[in-house]
């Protein structure tokens, strides 16, 4: 222990109590059910899954909730050749961005089931959860997507989430 | 309205930071039960040692860092009633400005003494930490010197 001082180890903590608010509560409590629930904006008409308060384009309050499918379109991935801090996946992997059948924004998942090279936009996907007794107040209880056997959708589709 | 759910939630960043010539040494002195100041242009010593000379601007070289006293005067405190996570004791406590012998400044750092038996002005010591890494922390507090 002769080397002089050079650095030393700081560690930052903050515990707090986290809500998601009304929406989200009631999102997370259907997922928790097996639901995936999304709003739709009563201007644009659009449905946001995972449901949010309020249409981010119109400014409007939410108020219907509409059933989400659990099958969906990959509009856009990556790629991810390195891993980080708490998640530690065999690399490399895919995460991608879907839309499930009845949304019209994307939910950031796992994809599985294929390799890299052979992902493309467009694929057919379905969601592969978590077993039921381990579901929680959590978007993680899909636990990843996987292809499913069904024709490629066009692209016009989904241009506009890419 | 629904109820709304919450959870606990932790956030915790491992920071490594690096501490530059002069804090490296202050820490290496405090390793080695040593407690190292700077000599100012002005004439003053100042503990801990800053950087850089506050009236010249120069750097401060580590080289030049002067040994003060392990004992010194209280010229501030504060109590603590009620210490948190990360306080040096989970009991009742002080925080003390404490000035070193040898010293023009005072630096900050608990006191574990009676709350009775503190007042400005009264003498106190380090204790040092059974294990010394080149810390603050391997100053465990100060404690009353008496006489």
């Amino acid at each position: 222990m002769s080397e002089p001082v050079t650095g030393i180890t700081t560690p930052i903590r903050m515990e707090y109590r986290y809500t998601p608010g009304r929406t989200t509560s009631d999102f997370l409590k259907a997922m928790k059910g097996g639901r995936m629930e999304g709003r739709r904006c009563p201007s644009c008409r659009k449905v946001y899954f995972p449901a949010r308060g309020g249409c981010s384009m119109c400014g409007r309050e939410f108020a219907e909730t509409v059933p989400i499918k659990e099958t969906g379109t990959l509009a856009t991935f990556a790629v991810v050749n390195v891993n980080f801090a708490n998640r530690v996946i065999d690399l490399p992997y895919v995460t991608a961005e879907v839309v499930f059948d009845g949304a019209d924004t994307t939910t950031m998942v796992l994809l599985r089931g294929v390799s890299p090279e052979e992902v493309r936009m467009g694929m057919r996907v379905k969601a592969h959860w978590i077993p039921k007794e381990e579901w929680d107040y959590s978007l993680a209880n899909i636990d990843y997507v996987e292809p499913i056997d069904e024709p490629d959708a066009e692209y016009d589709s989904y241009k506009d989430l890419v | 309205m629904s109820d709304v759910l919450s959870a606990p939630h932790v956030m915790e960043f491992p920071y490594t930071r690096s501490t530059g010539p002069v804090v490296g040494a202050f820490l290496t002195g405090l390793r080695d039960q040593k407690v190292l100041a700077y000599h100012s242009s002005d004439g003053t010593v100042v503990c801990p040692p800053p950087e850089y000379d506050a009236h010249t601007v120069a750097p401060v070289e580590a080289a030049k860092l002067i040994e003060v006293a392990s004992e010194g005067v209280v010229t501030s405190w504060s109590w603590n009633p009620a210490p948190r996570d990360g306080n040096p004791f989970d009991r009742p406590f002080a925080w003390a400005l404490v000035k070193l012998d040898g010293a023009d400044t005072s630096m900050l750092h608990a006191l574990d003494a009676e709350r009775g038996a503190i007042e400005t002005g009264m003498r106190v010591r380090i204790r040092w930490a059974a294990e010394r890494v080149g810390f603050i922390n391997d100053i465990a507090c100060f404690e009353p010197a008496g006489g």
